[in-house]
Order: C-alpha cells, then structure tokens, then sequence
C-alpha cells in the first residue's frame, strides 16, 4: 500500500479503484459475488481499507467475506420485495440497507419492517384509477405562473446572450410557436474539440454566420468610377479566421460579381468591386447593402457563437461548449468537430423537424421544466410529461389553445363554450355534427355529472332485474 | 328507481324553413308591439301565444304559469329570402364547388364516387381526416372550370364582404333568391363528400326564408319605476327586421322600381344579419339611442359573459355565502369560522327519522329567528312552509313525522366547502367543518393561508353549503382539509407553519429555553395534554423542563428524523450530530434531542421536513392534529414570552454609519473611475456587449457589492439573536436583504432590470447635471428605512416599486390565459383502471402515468420511495 499523505480523500479512493489494486485482487478471488450488491460492496471495502488501515490482503479478504454475509443476508430477506417494487427502488432500497447495515448492527426483524414498509409505501403511493390528472398537471404548471416574473431577459450562464426566461417563455413553449423569441443552441464538441479554447474557436468559426458588413470597417461608393471600395479589418478578419483573398474568392463565386471583384494593389486590406455602368446613386446603394448582406462563412441563421467553459461535475474536468445567438440544428449537426449526440436547440420545432417527435417531446419536457427551475418553482416531472404526451401524441406538435389540443376535440360544445363560440356552432349546425357529451367540459354545461373521479363507478346491476331480496 | 333521464348526444342543424313553419304556434304579421291600451298586439312581437313573462299569467298556447311555460317560437315570412350571415363561408364554397346549371360538384363522376367511399370509411373513426379530404375535394372542384357532368362552362364567384356574391359572367349579381335555387340543385351525395349533411341541413336552408321569432321568455321587457317598457335588444331587432319586410312587400305588391325594391332588400338583409351578429366586420353594428350597440344573438352566446362561459360552464348558486376572513389560531386547520348570522340563513337539509326527530323538533321549537333553529320545513308531498310565517312553531314540530325534510340551520360540525378565489389549484376549493362563532366574519387558521394564498388584509371568501349526503360524504372524504396537506404540484406539504408558528418553535425549542412547572402546565393545558408529565431535564437548582422536551410529547414514539435546520448556515453551520450550535435536528425514538425547530422542520412548502414525514408515515389526520397541537403551543410559548420587533433591533451606532458611509464613498470613487476609463476609452468591452452595456454591468456590480458589505457592517453591530435575526434566520420573515435594507442601505433601485435612467433630456431629474451617470443620478438609494431617504432617493424608489406593480398587474391577466388554455387541453385526462393516462374520448395519452404510475402527492419530492428515509425511519435511532 502506498502512503497516502498529502493526498486528498478523492484521490485515494481514486488510485485504490484502479484495477489491479488490493482490493481488487481480493475481489477477483471471489467468484461469488451478488450482483445488486457488487458496487456497493466495493465501495464499502476500499472505505474500510482507508478507514481501518487495513493493509494486509488477509484482513481485506475476512473483511470481505463478512460484508458478502451481510449481503446475502439483506437479498434473502428482501427477496419477495423483488416482485413487487420496480426494480430501480428495489435496488435503492438494497444498497441503502447493505449501506447502512455494514456501519451498524441491523437484526432481521428490522430488515423485515423496512422492506414490509418499502412496499406499502410503494403500493400507496400509485395513482388512484380516475385520478383527474389532467386538471391537475394543468394546475401545478400555471399556478405558479402568477409567481413568475414577467420581463426577464436574463443571461442564463452566459452574459454575452439575453435569453427569454420567465413566463413569457413558459407561454411561448406551450403556444408551440414556430420560432421562439430568442432563438439559442447549445453546441457540444467532441473529444478533440472539446478541451481546449482554440480547437472550441476553430470550430465556433466554421458555424457562426459571418457576412461581409462584420469585417468591413468602411465602404465607399466611386461614383466616378462605377466601383464599391470596400475597407476591410484586419482585426475582425483574424477574429473570424478570414483573409481578403478568401473573401475575394467566396464573393466571386456569385454570378453577378463573378470577375468584378479585384483586391487594390495599394491597400492590402481593400478590396473593390466593379459596379455597372448604369448605376446610379440609389442603386448603388442598394447594391451596397445587398453585397454587405453576403454570407462569407458560417451556417444560415447563426449570428453569434460563444465559447463558454464548464466543469464536467463527474471528472472534474473543464471543456468548452458553444452557446449560439440563432439556430440551425440541421446545418450544425454536420459540422465537423460537433458532437450530434449532445448538441440541441431551444426550438422545439426545429427538434421536431429535424430529430423527430420523440425528441421534441424530451425538449419540451426539459425546456419547461428549465423555465420552472430557473424561477425556483418546484413543479414533478410527471405534470411536464403529461402536458408534453398531450401536445406531440398524435404524431405532430400540437399547441395548447385555439388551434390545437382545445380546438380539435371532437365535442362541439367543449369547442363553443372555450373560444370562437358562435364560428363553432354555425360550422355544427352545417356538418350536421353530433356531440356525444363524452368531456368534461360538455356535461358541466347540459347539466351532467363528467366521467372523471368518483363519477367513474358506476353500478353494474342492474336493480330492476332483481325478483326478490336474495336469502340463506 | 327513478328514471332518470341521460343526454347521450345532440346532433346539430339547420332548421328548414317547413321545421320553421310546424314549430311555430303564430305567424307574426305586423310591426305593431302594444295597442293604445298597452296591452301586446295578437300578431305582434309580443303575441301573448309566445309565452308567459309575468308571474300570475296563464299561457295562452300552453296553459301554464311563468314556471313551467317553457315559451313558444312564432314566425315570419320575409318577402325576400336574405343570406344567414352565419353560413356565408360555407354558401361561398358551395357556390364555387358545384356547377352553376346542373348543380353537381364539379369533378368526375368516378372521382366523386371514389372520394366518398373514402370519406364514408374515415367519417366515424377519424374525423379530422374525413375534415381534410372534404376541404381537398372542395378546393379541388373550385378550380374545374367547366362542368364535367353538364358540360356548362364555369364563372368566378366574388364574394363582397359581407353578403353579396357576384358571379363574374352572365348571372352577374347573385340575389339570395337565385342562391337559393342554385343550392336547391346540389344532390345529396356531393354534399356528403363535401362534409355537410344533407339530412339536417340543406344547404339551401342556409338562405332564410323565414324567421323564427323566439319566445317572449328569451327577450322579456322589463317594466322601468317610471312605469315606462323598455324592449329587449331582441325585440328591437325583430320589430326592425318586421318593419323593413313589410315596406318591402308593400314595394314588391305595388310593383315599385326594382332599385327601391333592391335598396330594401339590402336594408332587409342589414337588418336580419346584424340580428344574429352584430359584430361582423363591414357591417355598421346596430345601435341603441344611446349609442350602445345591441346585444343581440352571437353576443349573447360569446365571451365571457356569454351564456357557454357565464351561464353554462359555471352558474351562480343559492346556500353560499360571502364575508371578509380574519385569522383564528385557536381552532382548527381544518375548521371555519361561521359568523352566527351566516348560519341562520344557510340551511342543511335534515330528513326526519324516528333517531333524530326530538333533536329536529328543537329546531323547529326556535323557528328562523333563534339559535340553533330551522327555516323551512317540506312536507312529504313536497310542500314547503316558511317558518317565517309560521305563528305556532309549536303545532308545526308536533305534527312533524318521518319523511318530512327540515332546513335546520348551519351548526358546528356540519361540512362546508370554503373558496377563496382566483381558484388556480385544487387546494382553493377545500372542505372544512364549521365552528359558529360571534363575529361578522370567517375565521380561518393560519396555516391554510398559504394552499388559498389568502391573507387578512381585506380579503374575502366564499362558502358553500352541500344539500345531499353524496356531496357531504364526497366532501368528507376527499375534500377535507387534512387530505390537502400534501401538494400534488410537488411531493410536499403546502401547508405548515408560518410566520409566528416558525418562531415560536424555534423559541421553545431552542437549547436556552428551560421551563417551570408552572410554564409546563400552561403549554400542555394549552393542547389539552392528557398523560405524564417527563422527568425534568434539570432537577437542581430548580427542577426545570427544556422546550424539547415538551415537544416531544406530540412526536409518535417510533419516530427517528435527522436533518439539518434552516439556520444551519454560514457559521452556525452543522451536518451531523457533533452540533454546538444546535442547527441539526436528531430526533430519535420521538425524542427531540437536539437541533432547533424552524423552518426546515415544521414549515410550510418545504418537501422532506420533518413535518412531511410525520405527515406521510402516519397519515393525514394524524398530520392535522400534530399542526393543530404543535401550533397552539407554540404559539402559547411566543406569548409567554412575548416576541415583538422594535427600531432597536435595527438602529445601528453612529460608528457603524460612518463605516457604510466609507464604503458608499469608496464604491463612488470606483464607479468615477469606471467611468473615467469609459470616457478615455480605456474600458475593455465584454464579449458580445457594448462598451456602453459593459460600463453599466460593471457599474451594477460595484454598486450592488457596496450593498452588500455596507449590510455586513450593519450585521455586524446588530445583535445577532434578537428578534429580527430570528425571524431571518429561522425563514419565519424576512430576509438578511430586508435588514439590511431597514438597517444600512436600500440599494440599487430599477427599472426592466437597469438603473433608472429615464426622465428629462440626457438626466432623471432637474437636480442633476446632464451627462451625469453616477450612482445618485441613476436611483442609488445611499440611506436606510431607518434613517428615511431624501426626496430624491424617495422618488427612485417609488419608480422602482411601481414597476413591481405593473408587472404583477399584467402578469395576472397573461397566467390566468394560459391557465385557462392549459385546464380546457388537459382537462378530459383521467387515469384509467389499467393505469394508463386516457381522454374521456378514449385517446390513449400515456401507457403508465408519469411512466411509474406514482401520484406526485405521494411522493417524497419526486421519489415514490426514499430508501434512505425508510432504513433511516425504523433503524435511526440506533445511528
């Protein structure tokens, strides 16, 4: 065992969880090993080698055998757990007992009452049938609406970037709207890029959209000699990893200027661009400001991309994500240096366009639920997921409102008594529509009591066909 | 068994003018209203045959007085058919659709035949695609411009907004008359693929020829005190669109000039359309004298106000009642306060049985006027008798027998729902059990403000009192308050302590608190403790009880918690059992050992506090009466006490001052040389920010940490245990911002998240230079409530808290559109036996709710089991 002063706690469970260790070699003897129990069983043995000292294999080995006991002795006993609890709670609950078992002494008895509670907590706890969960996911997402604030245009990690937040964006996301307010991606980088700030940079170049308005310092209009005499900055031309024989080149490869473009002798950083014969100021101008317009490099709709630094909370490592102003999910998944896996935008359409409905459905649960944690409001995952399957289970994604979930239900009055009454009406009366009073909505208006909750049961005999009270 | 009628379904149409005609029991056929004698011409839009709207009136059609005459339609044939403004769209589509000679939609007969056969599979099983073919077909047809069954060439059809349609061809202007032949032509299958049906409603129906007149009951005139009628809009309409046919049948008979007779046929026209919308674009809307316009059809059912969202999904109810609420602590969570006048006019239906027919005579003895009685008694036929009006109660309780019904008034114990509105979750609406107390208003217990949001500052509530045994049973069991304790938005209690409740168990339970005999008894007399009275902590000098110990008298005896309390932070800090500073909570085998009770413990909102798992382990009523106890002696113990807050806590010395002043000195010193640097352009821009917007950042941030540590000096002087810290730091109130605040300076005030910069050209205020942009000049308020602000401090502070105003004024009306979107989406999912996620239409939304069919009111913050917590429950007190 190597001595361990001056060493931090992390690095010495890290150097004895290495492979080939102590107590790996102890572990590696025993064949028989539960499973649920291995990690924790490994993690338990290197904390008693670093607690107790122990140094010999012997001691590990009796130490390991005893904890195996324990194991054994907790999977025996909570074995018929094992059918009725999921298997993730089963596996918490083990660890959890194995976990606190091997400090102190805790008997059978204890262990049967732990489980015994494990699953009548866990039977408790599901969902009654009837349960009007749609009412009550609606309610825990709007009602802390009230408590949200309403302007704010916050930097979320990033001070370079203004970002809706708030409810604003809470009703943004449940209007499915096209394009959000501001658009933003967040672009991860693969292993190669992903390290170090100049690698990031390379590839934050080849994405963002650089027009020819960023790098022009100046422009002039040669009216005598029909040409456009554009200035450009050197600065900005490193900054976005231009040079003015690349620019010269990419402008060149548009029909109209293709030959009209010439760099000046003089003026290393100038570039002229021949105008026809027949402009005048104002078209000049124009023709200005559309030749400012021309995309040098970069994707379409990405207009700012910055690199920010993260720790990677498992390693302890730094690596560098790129947050852009803009998005273009589609273009950025095939840059080169991009990692396709972990880069997502905030526009669920997009998502939905471009990675499917599945996806759009995970972007919008985890958007909303962002929204929610960043205004600290305490929302279950479970009210999200709900609202996120109503909007996208029909295959498409489907607003909250009007024009989506409440304007296509099949009720005539449900439709009526929500928004555009009368519309809906007169359209009923033409289709010859039958509302089969089936919702919620359309029983509270003809007066009936909705098949929701304690409304659901319903008496199956049929009282009338009793002849006489039955005896014995 | 009662047949009791069920609406399956209700099929819409168009009503024909033949269905018109046979449900009409009078033609209207004059303008006239009443006669010289005031009395409703026969004929006339009042026509007593249309129904009864006076009580004591018989109906002349059906016999029955104003309760039971449902009303009756009459009718009136126009001289001229006009176009129904409702079917305009479609009258427009059909037009284009179909064959201006033969009639028949304009596509192949093979296409026809195979389009239908489609439409007729997807009709029943998926009507939006049924909607999709059918707007297919029809936009495919408008384009044919030669009939391919006839052969007849094909004009456009304009439509000039709002009614008129002109062909651009030999028909030229298309008269309703001439639609109305046209629509006649299209058979009944072309229709059927155009989504109509034909049954219900011919599109020809769609042009009216003749009008209903509705009811006198849905128009009735009301009768001013100056003893003038004054008209329903309704009315006005009708007598309008009579008067305008009858012009225009006079015109027609006399044969007057076809422009005289088309001018009327448009003001006909004017007339019928604004009378069942008076609000379609490009139609001046109707008005009254007074410049009002009319309400009329479509208004009546839209909006609001209408009769879906103000009449039908919600409808004003008797047995309730409304009054400000003021606090109680003394009864209990789940208990209201009734004010006595309040439970002599809401009646319980009581039915009379031989076990409870003594007790109900008492009731009857008392009559309305005297407390506790009954206000009506009903009669086994069903009639009802005023007690009011009854001389001898006396005979009336006598002659009391089984079966009879007494409205006996609201007692204690009786089972009431309590409102407070807006009602945004489940926990606004929660039952309670009455305590009739003197007074005017509702009490209610402190600890169910946070699940109403209500507070006592003027508001009121709403009360309502369940007639039938379903109701009061359903309530009992589902409504209770006690059965809300635990919030379905997150696995946690919203109701516990607050405020008073959270100090005064931080005071009981603090180590410093030891009790006499004396104060013993009184907190467990408070509780009505029953039982022994533990050893003391202390036997000498004097025996004396710690406030733990007294606590831990509510605590059931298996109950072990561990967690740390909320002032466990900064140096108080404390994650394990080794705590000087007493900020772990360990409570082992329902013994309070060690740690202060605050916030983290027993307060409200806080998920996996010590209160949630007494809740969760051992129930909800268990849950009521721990909070109805504990609070009540904790509150004892704050008067024993005595916990008040004074300008003493928050006056600091002069030294302390002058140290804030420095500070403030120092952050304007910084703040000019920021902007120094701005002005000689030595100032380095942020990435992504302006130098403009990279000057205010930093500005901001030196000003905000001379906030800061102007409020650590202020703490500094300040005594950290009196009663204002114990308020912060125990999450009773307020925060350490807000003393700071009151103690050593306000702060930065803003406007959209920037400093205060609008106002006069180039300043705020006529005070400062132009071009200032200094701390004083952009709203750094420098002074403290304590010592008051100048008047220009004053002012930037009211700008800042205006703008706190607004918003919250916009924002309630932007959350309350989206709730009302989000409950009518979500509203028809329920979860079904199979445990899947469904709509009341049978779409299947989610295989297994949440994907492990756990309610989130049952779990610990998310979690349907916490391992930790279970091993931590049973075998704690060993750790």
């Amino acid at each position: 065992m190597s001595d361990n002063k001056g060493k931090t706690v992390h690095e010495v469970v890290e150097e004895l969880s290495q492979p080939g260790t102590l107590v790996d070699r102890v572990l590696s003897r025993f064949k028989k090993v539960p499973e649920e129990l291995k990690d924790a069983i490994r993690r338990r043995l290197i904390k008693d080698v670093i607690e107790l000292g122990l140094k010999e294999e012997e001691e590990v080995s009796s130490r390991f055998k005893e904890l195996r006991k324990l194991a054994d002795r907790i999977l025996k006993v909570t074995k018929p757990a094992e059918e009725v609890l999921p298997e993730g709670i089963f596996l918490e609950l083990v660890n959890e007992l194995f976990e606190t078992a091997s400090k102190i002494e805790i008997t059978d008895d204890e262990m049967i009452m732990i489980r015994d509670d494990a699953i009548r907590t866990y039977l408790r706890a599901l969902v009654d049938p009837g349960e009007p969960v749609g009412t009550v996911a609606a309610q825990s997402i709007a009602e802390p609406g009230t408590q949200m604030t309403l302007r704010t245009f916050h930097y979320a990690g990033v001070r370079e970037l203004n970002v809706t937040l708030g409810l604003p964006r809470l009703i943004e996301l449940v209007d499915a709207r096209k394009v959000p307010e501001t658009p933003m991606m967040e672009v991860h980088l693969d292993e190669e890029h992903r390290y170090e700030r100049e690698k990031a940079l390379e590839v934050a170049r080849r994405i963002e959209m650089t027009k020819l308005e960023t790098v022009a310092s100046a422009v002039d209009i040669d009216l005598f000699n029909n040409q456009l005499i554009i200035t450009l900055d050197p600065g900005m031309l490193q900054d976005k990893g231009l040079t003015r024989d690349e620019i010269i080149k990419i402008l060149s490869k548009s029909k109209t200027l293709s030959g009209k473009v010439k760099p000046d002798p003089n003026d290393p950083n100038v570039i002229v661009i021949d105008m026809p014969k027949t402009y005048d100021i104002i078209k000049a101008q124009k023709f200005r400001d559309r030749i400012f317009r021309m995309k040098l490099k970069g994707l379409k709709g990405i207009n700012k991309v910055i690199a920010q630094r993260r720790r990677d909370p498992d390693t302890g490592k730094y690596y560098y994500v790129l947050i852009t102003d803009g998005t273009n999910l589609s273009a950025v998944l095939k840059v080169e240096g991009v990692d396709p896996t972990k880069t997502r935008s905030n526009s669920v359409h997009e998502i939905e366009e471009v990675l499917g409905i599945e996806a759009a459905r995970e972007a919008l649960i985890r958007e909303i639920k962002n929204t929610l944690d960043e205004q600290g409001l305490d929302v279950d995952i479970r009210h999200i997921m709900l609202l996120a399957d109503m909007m996208t289970h029909t295959g498409t994604l489907r607003q909250i409102g009007r024009h989506g979930i409440a304007g296509e239900k099949p009720s005539v009055l449900a439709r009526a008594a929500f928004e555009i009454t009368v519309k809906n009406l007169f359209d009923a009366g033409a289709a010859g529509e039958v509302d089969r009073v089936e919702g919620v909505a359309e029983n509270v208006i003809i007066g009936q009591i909705a098949p929701v909750g304690t409304a659901l049961v319903e008496l199956k005999m049929d009282p009338t066909k009793i002849k006489k009270p039955v005896s014995k | 068994m009662t047949d009791e009628k069920v609406i399956g379904g209700i099929k819409f149409g168009i009503l024909s003018p033949e269905m018109i005609r046979s449900m009409s029991v009078t033609a209207i056929v004059t303008s006239e209203v009443y006669d010289e004698n005031g009395l409703p011409v026969e004929g006339g839009v009042m026509d007593p045959r249309l129904g009864v709207i006076e009580p004591g009136q018989r109906c002349a059609t059906c016999g029955n007085t104003l309760a039971r005459c449902p009303g009756h339609f009459g009718h009136l044939e126009l001289a001229r058919p006009v176009v129904h403004i409702g079917f305009v769209k479609h009258i427009y589509d059909l037009l284009r659709a179909t064959c201006r000679k033969c009639g028949r939609l304009k596509l192949p007969q093979e296409e026809i035949d195979r389009y239908l056969d489609l439409y007729k599979r997807l009709k029943d099983r998926w009507p939006q695609l049924a909607q999709s073919l059918s707007d297919y077909v029809k936009r495919k047809a408008i384009k044919a411009t030669k009939c391919p069954h006839c052969g007849e060439p094909q004009y456009k059809i304009r439509l000039e907004k709002p009614t008129s349609f002109i062909e651009e061809g030999p028909l030229g202007r298309l008269w309703p008359n001439k639609i109305r032949e046209w629509l006649e032509r299209i058979p009944d299958d072309d229709l059927r693929l155009l989504g109509y049906d034909p049954e219900v409603a011919r599109p020809e129906w769609m042009i009216i020829t003749v009008l209903p007149i509705p009811p006198i009951a849905v128009r009735p005139s009301i009768l001013l005190e100056t003893g003038i009628r004054s008209e329903d809009d309704l009315t006005h309409k009708l007598v309008d669109i009579i008067r305008t046919n009858e012009k225009l049948r006079e015109s027609i008979n006399s044969g007057a000039p076809e422009v005289i007779v088309e001018d009327l046929w448009e003001l006909l026209q004017y007339h019928v359309t604004t009378y069942i919308d008076n609000e379609v674009p490009g139609v001046p809307p109707a008005k009254r004298r007074s410049g009002m316009p009319l309400r009329t059809l479509a208004q009546r059912l839209k909006g609001k106000g209408g009769r879906f969202r103000g009449n039908l999904s919600g409808k004003r109810v008797d047995f309730s009642a409304r009054t400000v609420i003021s606090p109680d602590p003394n009864i209990s969570i789940n208990e209201v306060g009734v004010p006595r006048d309040i439970a002599m006019t809401l009646t319980v239906p009581v039915r009379v049985t031989p076990w409870n027919i003594d007790e109900v005579r008492k009731y009857i003895l008392n009559g309305p006027g005297k407390y506790p009685g009954a206000n009506y008694v009903i009669d086994p036929n069903g009639r009802r008798i005023d007690l009011r009006f009854i001389k001898d109660l006396k005979a009336i309780a006598e002659g009391l027998k089984p079966g009879y019904v007494v409205e006996r008034h609201l007692i204690d114990g009786d089972i009431v729902l309590f409102n407070r509105q807006p009602s945004l979750h489940r926990m606004s609406i929660m039952a309670h059990v009455v305590k009739v107390l003197p007074g005017k208003t509702f009490r209610l217990h402190l600890a169910v403000c946070p699940p109403y949001n209500a507070d006592f500052d003027g508001d009121e509530m709403n009360l309502h009192v369940p007639q039938n045994v379903e109701a009061r049973a359903e309530a009992k069991t589902l409504l209770l308050v006690q059965e809300h304790i635990l919030s379905p938005r997150y696995g946690g209690p919203i109701i516990g302590g607050i405020q008073d409740f959270i100090s005064g168990a931080y005071l009981l339970s603090s180590k410093a608190t030891l009790l006499t005999k004396d104060q013993v008894s009184d907190l467990l007399a408070s509780i009505s403790y029953e039982g022994e009275i533990p050893e003391p902590a202390i036997l000498s000098p004097k025996r004396s009880w710690l406030g733990k110990q007294i606590f831990s008298l509510l605590l059931p005896e298996n109950f072990n918690f561990m967690k740390e309390a909320n002032i466990s932070s900064g140096e108080l800090k404390c994650s394990d059992e080794e705590c000087f500073w007493d900020s772990y909570l360990v409570v082992k085998r329902g013994k309070l050992l060690l740690g202060v009770l605050d916030k983290a413990a027993i307060g409200a909102q806080k998920p996996e506090s010590m209160l949630h798992y007494l809740i969760r382990e051992y129930g909800n009523t268990f849950g009521k009466e721990f909070m109805d106890k504990a609070f009540k002696m904790f509150l004892r113990f704050i008067e024993m006490r005595g916990f008040t807050m004074s300008i003493n806590d928050i006056v600091i010395p002069r030294e302390a001052y002058e140290e804030i002043w420095q500070v403030y000195e120092k952050a304007k010193e910084e703040v000019r040389k920021l902007i120094e640097d701005y002005q000689n352009n030595r100032l380095e821009a942020m990435p992504g920010r302006t130098l403009e917007e990279t000057l205010e950042i930093k500005i901001l941030d030196v000003l905000s940490r001379a906030r800061d540590e102007a409020g650590e000096i202020a703490v500094r002087y300040l005594n950290p245990f009196n009663n204002v810290f114990i308020m912060a730091r125990t999450g009773a109130r307020g925060s350490t911002l807000n003393i700071t605040q009151m103690a050593a300076m306000l702060g930065q005030q803003s406007v959209r998240g920037q400093r205060i910069s609008r106002g006069y050209r180039d300043r705020t205020l006529p005070h400062f230079k132009k071009g200032d942009i200094g701390p004083e000049a952009r709203g750094f308020v420098a002074s403290s409530f304590v010592k008051g602000l100048t008047p220009i401090e004053m002012f930037f502070h009211a700008a800042g808290g205006r703008e706190g105003l607004v918003d919250t004024a916009v924002r309630t009306s932007q959350s309350g559109y989206m709730q009302r979107r989000l409950i009518n989406s979500l509203l028809d999912l329920i979860v079904t036996y199979d445990g899947a996620v469904r709509s009341t239409y049978g779409e299947l939304i989610q295989f297994r709710y949440g994907e492990d069919g756990v309610d989130p009111k049952n779990t610990s913050f998310g979690e349907a089991v916490k391992a930790s917590r279970i091993v931590d429950k049973h075998v704690g007190w060993k750790k």
